[in-house]
């Protein structure tokens, strides 16, 4: 047998020991079905969608944290408008000459005031402000990441020139909103995990039940010289099948619900939310699902089917 | 240890079968089986002929007692090395068993296809083979429109096609018709005439005097007799077969 032969021949027999190709059909794939297919396309779509709510939590936390990481706050808490001004000015020359900064933005009064507009109401002042004293805000960009030490630094150089200066990280006002956001991740991998396991349970049932309803089948494949592999193969493809076609229907079933709720969340306008579309990767990963359910779903049936058929001579 | 060691196909010692906790259904059994024989099997309904060849097909370990097949000791075979073992043995069961949702074709390809042969090698055997049993024109039909004697026609077909080293068949004969039996018989006696050892179970005598140097088994009550002697003196086939109305020595 030449190289070129001997290759063929391996590679052949590699994939009829995966997929079952070439063997006959000892058992007709009717009868091993059922409502297989409908199961898997239900627990795909909802791995899908449990998977895609994980993923889009997790991008909006990553891009949160990517935009607050270096982030500070400084307010100048000042009752007098003059005084809160000069503060300000001074804290904005102190900032920019300040080691470790990279960017440094005065929010505009405009800017304040429309923040704060569905609290304490329009403007109604004089010269066109706030009658309620609002405190400048700095935002400040460091290079590095703003934490404990870092902060006390920059809170160490304003104090002379700003003494109503309070400066805080931007990242420690969302710690609760990450929490929260990491809990819902968790949730969302212990769905996939749990989805997973009820797909494996409903497998091995439906193998078990193929299995005594084709065992005279069986015995007699085995008289006949067949072994456990061969036997095992024939429900591996059967399953396999199913498990392709409901993973397609559960996949194009879970698109549309994505999209549909995407296209409801795109609607609110929130900033947070809107990090948190999905990328490409996350595409390619969700595509993977009805692949490993197809996968996950072989490798059960073949476990579950070697395992029972050891128990027969 | 038999002086024969080595060549005997299959060898029982002591062998003995129980069901559950039932009383043993077969007891004491120690014969041996030596290649290029033909032996038929014999006994009263009940007598434990299907248990035996359940034994000598592989379907069943015994109680206790120790068997040997092809060399190698049956009994503590680990069972992956089962089927090779059994693709040696072509069997015919007396409820033909044949695969409900195959054709005729496709039953008979069975033995071939688990052995590993493609569709283009098996095509030109199986159909010589149905059209042998005279079912070339059945080859497409389900087991379930074929008439007893086609379906135990497709079970011998089946059973045969793999040129087993010992062809185990229970009943062959008992759902065709006497011509059909002479010709199955005629089959199997080709197949031993190329080495294949055949051992028959059977309840009807006239088919014994058909083969005249066949050799009898008999059970009864489980228990095994030897009318010809061939099993306390077996006959090789290179020292001529036994008559099976007297012992070979």
């Amino acid at each position: 047998m030449s190289p070129a032969e001997l290759l063929e021949t391996r590679i052949t027999g590699a994939v009829r020991a995966v997929t079952g190709a070439g063997e006959p059909e000892l058992v007709p794939q009717s009868k091993l079905s059922g409502p297989m297919p409908w199961v898997i396309a239900i627990m795909v779509a909802m791995t899908v969608i449990a998977m895609a709510a994980g993923l889009a939590l997790r991008n909006t936390v990553l891009s949160a944290q990517a935009g607050l990481e270096g982030g500070l706050t400084v307010q100048i808490v000042e009752a007098r408008a003059s005084e809160r001004k000069a503060q300000s000015a001074a804290s904005m020359e102190r900032l920019k000459a300040l080691p470790g900064v990279a960017a440094v933005r005065l929010v505009p009064q405009e800017e304040l005031d429309h923040l704060i507009e569905p609290w304490l109401g329009g403007d109604d002042g004089a010269d066109g402000a706030m009658a309620v004293p609002i405190p400048s805000l700095i935002d400040v960009q460091l290079t590095d990441r703003a934490d404990e030490r870092q902060v006390a630094k920059v809170r160490a150089a304003l104090a002379p020139v700003a003494p109503a200066a309070r400066v805080d990280a931007q990242s420690g006002w969302l710690e609760p909103v990450y929490g929260a956001i990491a809990s819902l991740q968790w949730l969302a991998i212990a769905l996939v995990v749990l989805l997973a396991m009820a797909l494996a349970a409903a497998v091995l049932m439906a193998a078990r039940s193929a299995l005594g309803t084709n065992r005279d089948t069986i015995e007699i494949v085995h008289l006949l010289g067949g072994t456990d592999a061969q036997i095992a193969r024939v429900f591996q493809r059967s399953i396999g099948i199913d498990a392709a076609g409901g993973g397609v229907v559960g996949f194009a079933l879970a698109m549309v619900v994505i999209l549909l709720l995407g296209r409801r969340f795109a609607g609110l306008g929130a900033g947070l939310v809107q990090q948190g579309s999905l990328g490409l990767s996350d595409w390619v990963l969700l595509a993977m699902v009805p692949l490993a359910a197809a996968v996950l779903a072989m490798i059960t049936a073949r476990f579950t089917v070697m395992h029972a058929l050891r128990k027969m001579l | 240890m038999n002086k024969f060691a080595g060549e005997e196909i299959v060898q029982f010692d002591n062998v003995g079968l129980r069901y559950g906790t039932d009383r043993e259904v077969l007891r004491n059994l120690s014969f041996t089986l030596f290649p290029g024989n033909f032996y038929f099997l014999t006994g009263a309904s009940g007598a434990g002929k299907t248990s035996l060849l359940r034994l000598l097909y592989l379907a069943q370990r015994p109680s206790r007692g120790a068997i040997r097949m092809f060399g190698s000791d049956a009994i503590t075979l680990p069972r992956e090395r089962l089927p090779m073992l059994r693709r040696r043995i072509g069997v015919v069961f007396q409820d033909f068993r044949l695969v409900s949702h195959l054709s005729a074709f496709d039953n008979v390809a069975l033995p071939l296809r688990v052995a590993g042969a493609s569709d283009r090698d098996l095509r030109k055997p199986v159909s010589d083979m149905l059209e042998w049993v005279g079912l070339a024109d059945r080859m497409d039909a389900r087991p379930a429109t074929l008439s007893g004697g086609e379906q135990q026609r497709v079970a011998i077909a089946r059973a045969v096609i793999a040129r087993p080293q010992m062809l185990v068949a229970d009943e062959p004969t008992g759902n065709v018709d006497p011509d059909m039996a002479v010709k199955l018989l005629r089959l199997f006696e080709a197949l031993n005439g190329l080495g294949t050892t055949v051992v028959v179970a059977t309840h009807d005598v006239h088919l014994l005097q058909k083969v005249p140097d066949s050799l009898i088994m008999r059970l009864n009550k489980g228990q095994l007799a030897d009318p010809t002697g061939a099993l306390r003196f077996p006959p090789r086939r290179s020292a001529g077969k036994a008559r099976q109305d007297g012992p070979a020595a």
